[in-house]
């Protein structure tokens, strides 16, 4: 018996939790004890199986990938669809990043919400959103895959609209609900176009059969790929569908670091690269990949420079970075995508939780002054680096490691992209384009890291005087898990190091088994010598001045509190109201399909058609039909001996014949 | 050899017709109700006659039916005429132009 064969159980554990934690949460009173054991428990074992996974298969690394078959789900004629596990170098890494840095979250938020009333349901819905997670990430084909994604979705938008009792929260959940039915709609026509080319959605015989049976670069190829990542674009918060995810922030800030940063959005980038032979096949979707990618990670880094919330200048960091993963993959450089995703899940929810903390601080101190002001705005922060250092020193490194410091994990996996997209520049020139967007969101992103840190931790302290005395620094539960992210943050870089360190690009030869079909159609050259010292040292100048100048800017002037601010202006009022692209859309999208569904669907249809020909109308009918019947009822004793006569003889004669 | 079988078979089941269409006729033709029982009778009547004519082809179970017909007329007569009473009691008349309870 092999450890890889006990992989359901990594699903399975998380999946008691949630059916414990869930029972709980139904008791009237609130059991924190034994919620505090089970939910974080459950991960930690799910960790431990992985773990032993992990080891089993860096001991004897399989060519082909190992499919665990639990049992057959759909079998309907020729499409035979089990539910079965995949356990290859891919998901081993995506297992290992889920289940580890989902362990510290599930640690922290003992810390976090411990005093919340909905305590149970919150760990119920998180150990759920594990058991989906693992579903996608192990699944050995589309279908189950596609379980995972769906249900990732619904406890997303579950623990989105967690404190439901604010309307606000609860549109949030649903804004990201619907978004994310767009992009499945995708998806699912991107499997119906598999079936009917390949007659296969098992990812292994995808990897066999796409190379001889479908034309590289052709239409069909083109086609699925991009359905694909429209889905991708829904999961992962790109242009056009990014909008759910700064919203997202309503929820719990522990949910934002697990879900909207480190492990579901990035489903989109494992998507792609699980199915990286079709998007090496179609250079045409790869470039759009790509494009969406650096579009969006520029993008998004503007508006994050005018945010004052410090959860949605991260939110939309993430939806930047994620850009960048997009970018990676896009340019067929699946590994280094993969390389992104694992160090943004370091230092990504090093940053949430840590912003998670300094909320934590906040919102106790306004508590205990009855203050109504706002515990997420950057305005009314302030030197809180005097009264919690541990997160501010944790979340110093991870600012320094997102702003692609080096030797910090953030600089080699983004100098990696910004490489493998410049050396795709010399097939596509396009690329070279790409590049340079990504260079500037580096600069952005490091000057909007800067602003964050600057405001949140430097300075003067904004609270107010009564509400300083009661800021303080986070218990070791939450801390914890912050220095062993930390930790992660900083050594994250040495699973992929690249040869002028000296290192070996293990992460990419490790993955090589799994990105060996694509290889042969796409093949990524990095640059060596000067160019590619020239590439590590714009990336690290750009990110060394962004970091710097957002440094200088923000502590140059004094920062009014939220309070007494005055409306920002121009170009910032622009950025601030993120491009008015949510009132576009409200504009554009939801204003027409209301007003259609108001005079066409409800007047129309369903007043008009629907209740007025076919409900009123069938009675109107029988009404009419009762009418005419009841006209014969003459009383008439001689009529109705008429009327049988005619029948009596019509039914002989019929009878004769 | 129809005829040597069964003797007067035609004439028979010609009376029995004709009995039979002046009872329809009556019926349909005539108001007053009394004379429309008479009529019924009549019909019935003709009924039985085809059936004693025609046991001569089939055996005797024409002229059983016969005896069940009567029966039931006769029943039929009691229940009609009380019928018929208790109407006219009630609208003093029995022209059944006036007797339209059953109008829709």
């Amino acid at each position: 018996m092999t450890a890889t064969q006990w992989i359901w159980l990594a699903v399975a554990l998380p999946l008691a939790g949630f059916l414990v934690n869930g029972a709980l949460a139904l008791r009237r009173r609130p059991a924190v004890l034994p919620v505090s054991i089970v939910g974080p428990g459950v991960l930690l074992g799910a960790f431990l199986v992985s773990l032993a996974v992990a080891v089993e298969l860096l001991g004897a690394p399989p060519h082909e990938p190992q499919v665990v078959r639990l049992w057959s789900w759909m079998p309907v004629g020729a499409l035979q669809i089990d539910l079965a596990f995949q356990v290859d170098q891919l998901s081993m890494v995506m297992l290992l990043v889920v289940t580890g840095v989902g362990s510290l979250i599930h640690l922290f938020s003992v810390g976090y919400m411990r005093e919340d009333p909905g305590y149970a349901r919150y760990f119920a819905y998180l150990n759920l959103f594990i058991v989906f997670m693992l579903v996608l990430v192990l699944g050995s084909s589309l279908p189950v895959l596609f379980i995972g994604w769906e249900g990732v979705g619904l406890c997303s938008y579950l623990l989105i609209g967690f404190w439901f009792t604010e309307k606000a929260n609860a549109d949030a959940g649903k804004k990201a609900f619907i978004m994310n039915r767009i992009g499945d709609f995708g998806v699912l026509v991107a499997m119906f176009l598999l079936w009917r080319e390949l007659g296969t959605l098992d990812f292994a015989r995808i990897a066999q059969l796409a190379p001889t049976e479908l034309a590289a670069g052709g239409t069909v190829v083109t086609l699925i790929t991009l359905f694909l990542f429209l889905g991708c674009t829904g999961k992962s918060a790109q242009i056009p569908l990014y909008t759910w995810l700064p919203d997202a922030m309503a929820g719990p800030t522990p949910v934002s670091a697990l879900i909207h940063a480190a492990t579901m959005v990035t489903a989109g980038v494992y998507l792609v690269a699980r199915t990286n032979v079709l998007f090496a096949m179609a250079p045409v979707s790869s470039a759009v990949v790509a494009g969406i990618g650096a579009v969006t990670a520029l993008f998004a880094a503007t508006i994050a420079l005018r945010q004052y919330d410090i959860k949605k200048v991260l939110a939309y960091s993430t939806v930047s970075q994620l850009g960048y993963m997009f970018v990676g993959v896009g340019s067929a450089a699946y590994a280094a995508g993969i390389f992104h995703l694992v160090t943004h899940a370091f230092f990504k929810a090093l940053l949430f939780l840590g912003s998670g903390s300094v909320i934590h601080a906040m919102h106790h101190a306004y508590h205990a002054t009855h203050s109504h002001e706002d515990a997420q705005d950057m305005r009314n922060m302030g030197g809180l680096r005097q009264y919690m250092p541990w997160t501010f020193w944790l979340m110093t490194i991870a600012t320094f490691a997102i702003a692609g410091v080096p030797p910090l994990s953030g600089f080699f996996s983004k100098d990696e992209i910004l490489a493998s997209a410049f050396a795709r520049g010399n097939e596509m020139p396009v690329y070279y384009l790409f590049y340079a967007l990504c260079v500037v969101a580096a600069f952005l992103t490091a000057f909007y890291m800067a602003r964050l840190m600057a405001m949140t931790f430097l300075g003067e302290n904004r609270t107010g005087g009564e509400e300083r005395r009661h800021l303080h620094e986070a218990p070791w539960i939450m801390t914890g898990p912050l220095v062993v992210l930390g930790v992660l943050t900083v050594v994250g870089g040495v699973f992929n190091l690249p040869a002028f360190v000296g290192g070996h690009h293990r992460l990419e030869s490790w993955l090589e088994p799994v990105t060996a079909a694509a290889a042969a159609f796409a093949r990524v050259e990095l640059p060596h010598g000067s160019t590619e010292l020239f590439l590590v040292g714009a990336a690290v100048l750009v990110g060394v001045v962004g970091l710097a100048l957002g440094y200088r800017l923000t502590q140059a002037r004094r920062i009014p509190t939220a309070h007494e601010a005055p409306e920002d202006k121009g170009i910032a009022r622009v950025l601030n109201r993120k491009y008015f692209v949510d009132e576009l859309y409200d504009a554009a999208v939801v204003r027409p399909l209301v007003a259609l569904s108001r005079v066409v669907l409800w007047k129309g249809v369903d007043q008009g058609v629907i209740d007025g020909a076919a409900v009123n109308g069938s009675a109107r009918l029988s009404r009419g039909l009762g009418w005419l019947g009841s006209r014969l009822q003459t009383g008439q004793v001689g009529m109705y001996v008429v009327l049988f006569l005619v029948g009596a003889l019509w039914i002989l004669r019929a009878v004769i014949r | 050899m129809q005829a040597d079988i069964a003797p007067l078979l035609g004439p028979a089941l010609g009376v029995s017709a004709i009995l039979f269409s002046l009872g329809v006729a009556g019926v349909l033709l005539r108001r007053n109700v009394i004379v429309l029982f008479v009529c019924i009778e009549l019909m019935l009547n003709a009924v039985n006659l085809t059936f004693v004519a025609l046991s001569q082809l089939h055996g005797t179970s024409g002229q059983v039916m016969v005896v069940f017909v009567m029966t039931v007329a006769a029943a039929e007569a009691a229940v009609g005429l009380a019928i018929i009473l208790a109407v006219f009691r009630h609208k003093q008349t029995v022209d059944l132009q006036n007797i339209n309870l059953l109008r829709g």
